[in-house]
């Protein structure tokens, strides 16, 4: 007997007899006996395992969200409480994938709506239920692209988030697509006319972020006034950042993809978030992902269910646009509410105090002596020259309850001794002026 | 109503702090600035209340009740699992590794438990989901074959009709050709049919057991050799994983890369089509090319290792979904050994006894002792009534109950899936067997009524056919 398994011995029995067998044993006959049960010790109480866990949980330190000066992809933002108590509602956290509408109508309409949410921030028309990360849905996007197009180059900013780049590299190279990198400026953008010179009738896709990994707001319009029609735009961008730029979708983009955490989801250690993607009516069928569409019941009242499954892997089988069937379809729920709570005013002003606070601590940081990289403008993000032994620096502070601006001239070696710095509306006055102080030190 | 109608002008649902940060301006050039507001809804805290507790209401949940949908394995998910995801929430995943010291214990003891699962040696939790562990898998059979020189003439990938459409996806996704090949006539992999297929230039043959008809493929071992002597590599699809756990192990089996659905085995609840997790276990000669980090144990501390020159690189950020593994780590704790043996010995249990009692009324697709699930098959019943699955199946919502998976796998028309799994009590499935023997004789006695189910839920039968054709993706004023 198990406190999650409901049967009585005497049931057993009556269930063996039922089935016409003396053991359970008998039950598995076909089944090569290769090991007597599990080296794994005997299971434990709920008090005790709870115990245990706690005590890992100890072993790790968490910080004051306004001690957090981190971002690079993943960011701190105050989420409302009502956020997580509407999404603890196990009807949501326990169901499964809408394969019955008809009871599922609470995931459909849900995952419609935010769909809709996410085609307004990024002023696209189509955006599927979800991704795995940003990453992920970065290498559909290219995926994507080659569908579209035929074609097997993709120009890729070297401004966006690295690990994005390297994920992509992980799943396009099987089927040939070939990757070039973009530089960027000492504005901190990509840089212009290396696109126009490596733009050719190979060219299947030229993507950007916005802002970029470095904080820096991309100018879209120039870059779509240098790629030609048929080459697609990829867009990836920061979603809270939408509501103070302009949508991607007014500048020509073709597809915007990103990563969703910054919408109401705590860090996770980076994981679980959720990658959007979202993109216009006229590549829908090459979309990969999910597609909640509206319809409407026998008796003609409204409903959601799942829409163009043909493109998917459990009809299409090999001939699919992607292979994803689960996807973070829970996480779309916590997007969504995020999104609800703040409306379009409270999402601007999460963004324009991001914004303030990053140029704030900016100025600060310069007057101290470190002094910004780039010369572009930025949204919450920007780069500083750092002493040599800034490292050794940051994990000190860790220690000592900041978690600093990341050093990223590990990845970023032409920039030499350099920190990412991010500011979001968790970050006070206060906070950031004894950032300035303990990295003066 | 969605919740873009109830919105109105001016209303909110959020207060900021007091802010004393001196305005720099705004610097962005005019033409990068927003203009119009996204169209997000304008409402107040109450109103979102309202709005998603109703939407949850018109949700079928474990929670609620049974849920047999087959090859999905929707067992009740232990509540102390989330509150244990919940003291992991505020890490961010670039934090020094000193300050994470116990997420990344906490990473290698489940890697090393679920090695021990699956019987194999070295394990990445990094995939998102099972089709993401899928292409993972794949990827490192690729890389393999080309490290040994071997990729040029192995570009094949053999997966049995019956397989998950994930499978032939994932492999088209690594770039390998698919080959299917045919069941034979008892449900398993015809070994004739294999060997015609089967050559040097087969890279993978991807097998889930037991397979989707619940059936276990008992010339496992034979299919193993017969795979490893042409040099190619055989692949575990964990999502059937719930029916052997205590008796054998893919990796005793001869499989060389296992993945594993942990929102499936290990009760992480799946949240409405995710997250889930797809960790991927590998042999020992394929350990080189897993994706990077590999948390590794040195000593007596578990560490990040990044250092893998022959990894196929990455396939998501970070760590892959890192409370999901808590949720599974805190499963096998409470089970234990012995108590995911009797997991897996109680939902073959289950899934005999419905079997046994369905088989007076329904044709079992292939009625013998089945593993966690069988398949009903509908076709002479359809034939005879007018009734199809469909029907059936949206009946059933009418009495309570979620509908088992259909129309899969596609070998078996009128497919009908069942996957009790072993959280249901007997009165459960007795349950569910009534509501089942009730739609037959109703089939038989009134079929129209079958034909127009459901009638008691939220929305009547929906019209997919032309959701598909004139589609409305988003909500428009």
């Amino acid at each position: 007997m198990h406190r999650y398994i409901p049967h009585t011995e005497e049931e057993i029995k009556e269930m063996l007899q039922e089935i016409g067998v003396g053991s359970i044993d008998d039950l598995f006959i076909d089944v090569p006996k290769t090991i007597d049960g599990y080296n794994i010790p005997d299971g434990k109480d709920e008090f005790t395992v709870r115990k245990l866990v706690e005590e890992l949980a100890r072993k790790n330190k968490t910080f004051e969200p306004e001690f957090v000066f981190l971002g690079a992809g993943i960011y701190y933002h105050y989420i409302p409480t009502v956020v997580k108590h509407l999404a603890a509602n196990p009807n949501f956290v326990t169901a499964y994938t809408p394969y019955q509408a008809e009871v599922s109508q609470g995931t459909l309409q849900m995952l419609f709506e935010y769909q809709t949410m996410m085609c307004e921030l990024t002023g696209m028309e189509v955006a599927n239920s979800s991704m795995y990360d940003g990453a992920s849905s970065f290498a559909e996007s290219l995926l994507m692209a080659t569908r579209i197009t035929g074609k097997y180059k993709m120009l890729v900013a070297r401004t966006i988030n690295p690990e994005y780049r390297t994920v992509a590299r992980t799943y396009t190279k099987p089927i040939g697509i070939k990757i070039e990198e973009l530089g960027y400026t000492e504005l901190g953008t990509v840089n212009l006319d290396e696109l126009k010179a490596k733009l050719d009738d190979e060219t299947a896709a030229v993507a950007v972020a916005y802002p970029n990994f470095f904080g820096f707001i991309e100018d879209l319009k120039a870059i779509r006034s240098l790629i030609p029609q048929n080459v697609v735009f990829i867009v990836v961008a920061e979603p809270v950042s939408l509501a103070l730029l302009e949508a991607p979708g007014k500048f020509g983009a073709d597809i915007v993809i990103g990563e969703g955490q910054s919408l109401g989801v705590t860090p996770n250690l980076g994981g679980p978030g959720i990658g959007f993607f979202t993109t216009l009516e006229k590549h829908v069928r090459k979309m990969p992902g999910r597609l909640i569409g509206q319809t409407k019941d026998l008796e003609g009242k409204i409903g959601y269910v799942m829409i163009l499954q043909t493109r998917e892997q459990h009809i299409r089988r090999e001939k699919a646009t992607s292979n994803i069937c689960s996807n973070q379809a829970y996480i779309a729920l916590i997007n969504a509410i995020y999104l609800s709570v703040m409306g379009p005013q409270g999402l601007r002003e999460v963004a324009y105090r991001s914004y303030n606070n990053a140029h704030y601590l900016a100025k600060k940081l310069e007057e101290a002596g470190f002094a910004k990289i780039f010369s572009g403008e930025f949204f919450n993000e920007f780069v500083v020259r750092v002493p040599d032994d800034y490292r050794n620096r940051w994990h000190e502070m860790a220690k000592n309850g900041i978690l600093g601006p990341i050093p990223i001239d590990r990845v970023y070696k032409e920039l030499g001794p350099s920190a990412l710095v991010c500011a979001t509306e968790v970050n006070t006055k206060e906070s950031m002026d004894k950032l300035v102080e303990v990295m003066k030190k | 109503m969605t919740i873009f109608e109830r919105s109105k002008p001016g209303r909110k649902g959020y207060e900021l702090p007091a802010y004393d940060v001196p305005d720099s301006g705004c610097n962005v050039p005019e033409h990068l600035l927003r203009k119009d507001p996204p169209m997000l809804p304008e409402v107040s805290e109450v109103d979102v209340v309202r709005h998603y507790t109703n939407l949850a209401l018109k949700n079928y949940s474990v929670d609620r009740g049974f849920y047999p949908l087959g090859s999905c394995t929707m067992k009740y998910n232990p509540k102390i699992n989330e509150d244990m995801a919940m003291l992991f929430t505020q890490l961010h995943p670039f934090q020094p590794r000193e300050t994470i010291e116990g997420a990344v214990q906490l990473m290698g003891h489940l890697k090393e438990l679920l090695c021990e699962i699956t019987g194999t040696d070295d394990m990445t939790l990094q995939p998102a989901a099972g089709a993401h562990g899928e292409l993972t898998g794949l990827l490192i059979a690729r890389a393999y074959f080309e490290d040994i020189g071997e990729l040029e003439k192995r570009k094949k990938v053999i997966v049995p009709d019956s397989a998950h459409g994930t499978n032939p996806a994932s492999a088209a996704m690594a770039g390998f050709e698919v080959i299917e090949i045919k069941s034979g006539p008892d449900g398993c992999v015809d070994l004739e049919e294999l060997k015609k297929h089967l050559d040097d230039t087969v890279a993978v043959i991807m097998l889930t057991n037991p397979n989707t008809l619940g059936l276990f493929e008992k010339d496992i071992l034979t299919i193993a050799k017969m795979a490893h002597d042409v040099g190619a590599l055989l692949y575990y699809d964990g999502a059937n994983l719930n029916a052997i756990m205590g008796r054998t192990r893919p990796g005793d089996m001869g499989f060389d890369i296992v993945h594993l659905n942990l929102h499936k085995t290990f009760s992480t609840p799946h949240g409405m089509g995710g997250p889930g997790s797809g960790p991927i276990g590998v042999k020992a000669r394929l350990a080189p090319y897993l994706p990077v980090p590999v948390v590794r144990k040195s000593g007596e501390k578990y560490e990040l290792d990044y250092n893998l020159p022959k990894s196929i690189g990455m396939v998501r950020t970070f760590y892959g979904n890192f409370l999901v593994l808590v949720k599974a780590y805190t499963y096998i704790l409470t089970m234990g050994g012995k108590g995911l043996k009797h997991v897996s010995d109680m939902a073959v249990l289950n899934a005999n006894y419905l079997r046994v009692k369905l088989s007076k009324t329904f044709k079992i697709a292939y009625d013998r002792i089945c593993m966690h699930e069988f398949v009903i098959d509908n076709e002479e019943f359809a034939k005879k009534t007018g009734v199809k699955t469909l029907d059936i199946a949206k009946r059933l919502l009418d009495y309570g109950l979620h509908a088992p998976t259909i129309y899969f796998p596609l070998i078996v028309h009128e497919a009908m899936m069942i996957e009790p799994t072993e959280t249901e009590s007997k009165q459960t499935l007795d349950t569910f067997v009534e509501a089942m023997e009730r739609i037959a004789k109703e089939a038989q006695e009134n079929p129209q009524l079958v034909k127009g189910a459901p009638y008691t839920t939220p929305v009547r039968r929906l019209d997919d056919v032309s959701a598909t054709k004139y589609p409305v993706f988003r909500f428009k004023r």
